[in-house]
């Protein structure tokens, strides 16, 4: 499949905070690409090389085949960004917002109201339509800067952590609207701290840290990269944590990572590891206070993909 | 109706290139969005760059009329030195005119679009805070849009302010005393000065952080500026180094011309074309610094 973005060896350093360290990736035309970082991982530096906001170091970017350094003008028609922070004009009105888009991307004026209603009604912005922004909630604003970067109706949309921040219900209403787009045709590259909404929204998911690829694939490969569940020990003395350590390390794919006297095993067999848990710390004589399975945490992806990616440079 | 109520139909338009084959539309549709790119004829690229700055201008106007406790103190404040200088240095000041409002008025015209001029800085520095100068770089439109807008709309802001001064020293007994076209050509050259003043502030709102430290700048600046100048009192009366500095100040060019032109305190041209030229100084230095400094800027 053709790629729609393509970028290689891109690099960006902010004086001495080397932001983009070599990035390679790709996205291929029509689909979703969630990228997946901690804070200050380098996400929104990518995102905004990418959407012509600032410049690479070095290294190359190409969306659509035009250069994002060298054919800016051409390019800018043909993308949509929603920001980190929505930028939304906070003293227009929701409607005034969009028209006003429209008019920059040199629409009739007529085009760009016709525009802005709809996507008011596509967005389920009518009942504020005609309120300043400034009264708006959060959810309202994102989707009033979603909206915003559809005017032009790009076929490339960027979207840095459009989710962050809101409640869960007007998270599940903003990924449906993004799963709409995604139907239509739209390529998207999205992303995000929550590992659950690149399941379920990315076709393939680039985890990036301290500005570098370490792991790439699709939401499952991933997870069982990490693991699929994790065991939870919490020991009953805290001298006993390093002795629990050892006993349990020989039932998980990487040594057990620890907190005060919570011991975490990330797992394929949850239950399994269980039981046995019990029974290795039962013979050990180690008592415990809790044992529980649950799914791994985003934290505990991204400590363990580091760690692996430590271990791969080790020679 | 919630947020899932997405009606089909109104994604990106069927006959829109499908994005396979990472091919990009070169020629888009007559309705849909165009770029100003470096191959289109000049009078194409300026008539698009006048609409985005026209646009921009629209933009900020609104904001004036949506935010009416800024206008009320930004009408307020000018009002205010007009009665404090009139009523509490009438007669203590020594002044070439009989009436000390007669040479304070003009003096104030450019008190009032000096003090203001710090808004453009804010109004800049709150934008790039906000996002809303992110969108606009995300946008095809034309890179001198912003700050054209921005300082288009000040200039506005500016001569509604002095027709109100002008309007309030009338109410107090001022008159002007050449004839009403020398009257109009005062406030115009006070307006331009403004101008002029807004592209410094410009540059002063994108190289601060933060709208606040822009305000404060702004302050720190110009108070100090308008007293050193011959805006309520003659350099003459000025110690000899202060004078010197006042009689270099763009600030004291602009209200000697905006005096000579609505007073006849004497001849007009000679204040004037000084004027003039120290507003083209400030420009010729300002516009570019500003320019270069929006496109680097965050
Ligand atoms: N304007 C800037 N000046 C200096 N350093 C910066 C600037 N912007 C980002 N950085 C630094 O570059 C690195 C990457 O930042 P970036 O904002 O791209 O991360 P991120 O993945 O988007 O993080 P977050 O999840 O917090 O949004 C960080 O170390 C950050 O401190
Ligand atoms: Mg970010």
């Amino acid at each position: 499949m053709p790629h729609a973005v393509e970028v290689a060896g891109l690099r960006k350093a902010y004086g001495s905070t080397v932001a983009l360290d070599g990035v390679d990736l790709t996205v291929a035309a029509g689909s979703v690409l969630g990228l997946l970082g901690p804070n200050g991982a380098g996400k929104t530096t990518l995102v905004r090389i990418l959407t012509t906001l600032l410049s690479p170091d070095a290294g190359q970017a190409r969306i659509l085949g035009l250069d994002v350094a060298g054919d800016a003008e051409r390019l800018r028609p043909r993308l949509g960004l929603a920001g980190q922070h929505a930028s939304v004009d906070e003293l227009l009105t929701a409607r005034e917002n969009l028209r006003m888009v429209g008019r920059l991307y040199h629409l009739p004026r007529r085009t760009a109201a016709r525009r802005a209603d709809e996507l008011i009604e596509r967005f389920d912005l009518g009942d504020a339509a005609d309120r300043p922004v400034k009264g708006f909630s959060g959810g309202m604003r994102r989707r009033l800067d979603l909206a915003a970067s559809l005017v032009n109706e790009p076929p490339v949309l960027f979207l840095d952590e459009p989710t962050t921040g809101l409640d869960p219900r007007s998270r599940l209403g903003l990924w449906e609207i993004i799963e709409r787009l995604v139907e239509d045709g739209t390529t998207l590259l999205l992303t995000t701290q929550y590992l659950e909404e690149a399941d379920r929204l990315a076709d393939r998911i680039v985890v990036i840290d301290h500005g570098q690829v370490i792991a790439e694939g699709t939401g499952d490969a991933l997870k069982e990269r990490v693991g699929g569940q994790v065991v939870d020990v919490r020991v009953a003395d805290l001298a006993e944590v390093e002795h629990a350590r050892s006993v349990l390390s020989s039932l998980a794919h990487e040594t057990p990572t620890s907190e005060g006297a919570l011991l975490s095993l990330p797992t394929d067999d949850g239950v399994g590891t269980l039981v046995r848990a019990a029974q290795k710390l039962e013979a050990a004589e180690i008592a415990v206070t809790d044992l529980a399975v649950r799914r791994p945490s985003l934290d505990e992806v991204f400590l363990t993909l580091t760690a692996r990616d430590d271990q791969d440079a080790a020679p | 109706m919630t947020a899932s109520g997405v009606t089909s139909g109104t994604g990106p338009s069927p006959d829109a290139d499908p994005p396979q084959g990472g091919v990009p539309r070169d020629a888009p549709s007559e309705a849909g969005p165009r770029a100003i790119t470096a191959d289109q004829p000049a009078w194409t690229r300026l008539r698009w760059a006048a609409s985005d700055a026209a646009v921009v201008t629209g933009r900020n106007l609104r904001h004036f009329v949506r935010q009416p406790q800024l206008l009320l103190f930004s009408t307020v404040q000018p009002v205010m030195f007009v009665l404090l200088f009139a009523f509490v240095f009438d007669g203590a000041i020594d002044v070439p005119t009989d009436d000390y409002l007669q040479y304070l008025l003009p003096g104030i015209f450019v008190q009032s679009v000096a003090f203001r001029a710090a808004q453009t800085a804010v109004g800049l520095a709150e934008d790039l805070d906000r996002g809303v100068i992110d969108r606009f770089r995300t946008l095809p439109m034309a890179r001198s849009a912003v700050l054209a807008g921005r300082t288009f709309a000040d200039l506005a802001r500016n001569v509604f302010i002095v027709l109100l001064m002008a309007g309030v020293g009338l109410a107090l007994g001022f008159r002007f005393e050449t004839n009403p076209w020398l009257a109009v050509a005062a406030i115009l050259m006070v307006s331009l000065f403004g101008y002029a003043l807004s592209w410094v502030f410009a540059y002063v709102g994108l190289r601060t952080k933060g709208a606040e430290a822009a305000q404060s700048a702004g302050f720190v600046v110009m108070f100090p500026l308008v007293f050193a100048s011959s805006v309520f009192v003659p350099v003459e009366s000025m110690p000899g180094w202060l004078a010197t500095f006042a009689s270099w100040s763009p600030i004291t060019h602009a209200a000697d011309a905006a005096r000579a032109l609505s007073i006849g305190s004497g001849p007009a041209l000679p204040p004037t074309l000084l004027s003039l030229t120290s507003i083209a100084v400030v420009l010729a230095v300002f516009v570019p610094l500003s320019v270069r400094a929006y496109r680097r800027a965050r």
